[in-house]
């Protein structure tokens, strides 16, 4: 069986608790979905949810507001993996939930 | 690419690989290429790992499955680059044209095997809704799909779900028919490693 846990983990740990140019708060609210200060905050918030529908003006927004090039690249990067993460934990969880009541 | 660090902010070394890998497809450097070695050490070197692990690790579905999973969960996200680049490869993998064009358009009609059907069918809803519910589960373990091939194509599903809103956030650049084809040869001969 495929067994992505442990690099999974590794890729988690890496981008919020490794060096990175954008805050570790950041990162880890990016992550988890939760309120940023805007303009980063729309830029997210379309991360998160429907990421094809980003804009050239939802990164030119974020940039215009003093962010850099890498900050931005982090934490679109933070808000992503987070996305998948929950949508697999949740997954997960109904499988371990049915697999258990048999 | 909306971040001019992912076009034109990798190392040296890199650069080279880049211009060499151009010369040798004759296409211009792949996307996801360019975004996982830009500063490995963040992110690309570990996605490497998982989506390596995911899409050519042991597993009881077929190379072909799952790139046609990757697919797609691509094209439930929308992400028009990943679409064509991963039906190209499993095109390939299945050596079945038909079998490929057919699934991501229609499921019900898709000349593929019942438990890929229903797997497809419980990512399209995670992805979706954010969620699945236990009985989505039951109903899939009761249609002949091993918890591990659950597993398995969960594992699929996060790739590509990265993979998916990276290429959408920072705008991947779409190339002609003939880049997709030089991309599956490499996926399929190399994996992603």
């Amino acid at each position: 069986m495929t067994d992505i846990e442990a690099s999974r983990k590794a890729l988690a740990a890496r981008i919020l608790e490794g060096a990175g140019n954008a805050d570790a708060g950041v990162r880890r609210a990016a992550f988890d979905g939760s309120a940023v200060a805007e303009p980063v905050r729309s830029l997210l918030e379309k991360v998160g949810a429907r990421a094809h529908e980003v804009g050239d003006e939802d990164v030119a927004r974020a940039r215009a507001s003093g962010m850099s090039e890498d900050e931005i690249f982090e934490v679109v990067v933070c808000a992503a993996v987070g996305r998948a993460t929950r949508r697999h934990e949740a997954a997960l969880s109904a499988l371990r939930a049915c697999t258990k009541a048999k | 690419m909306r971040l001019s660090i992912l076009d034109t902010g990798h190392s040296f070394g890199t650069k080279v690989l880049f211009a060499f890998i151009r010369t040798v497809s004759r296409q211009p450097t792949p996307e996801p290429l360019k975004l996982i070695a830009y500063r490995p050490d963040f992110f690309g070197a570990q996605m490497k790992t998982v989506t390596h692990e995911a899409m050519r690790g042991p597993s009881g579905w077929t190379v072909g499955d799952r790139e046609l999973m990757a697919a797609f969960v691509s094209k439930v996200n929308e992400c028009e680059y990943c679409i064509k680049a991963h039906s190209a490869v499993a095109a390939r993998a299945y050596g079945d044209q038909a079998k490929v064009s057919a699934a991501p358009a229609d499921l019900d009609d898709a000349p593929i095997a019942a438990t890929l059907r229903a797997t497809l069918h419980m990512l399209a809803k995670l992805l979706r809704e954010g969620s699945v519910a236990a009985d989505d589960m039951s109903a899939l373990l009761a249609a002949g799909v091993s918890r591990e091939q659950i597993e398995d194509a969960l594992a699929v599903a996060f790739a590509f779900d990265v993979t998916n809103t990276l290429a959408g956030a920072f705008g991947f650049t779409i190339p002609g028919p003939k880049a997709f084809e030089a991309g599956a040869a490499f996926l399929l001969s190399r994996g992603y490693r």
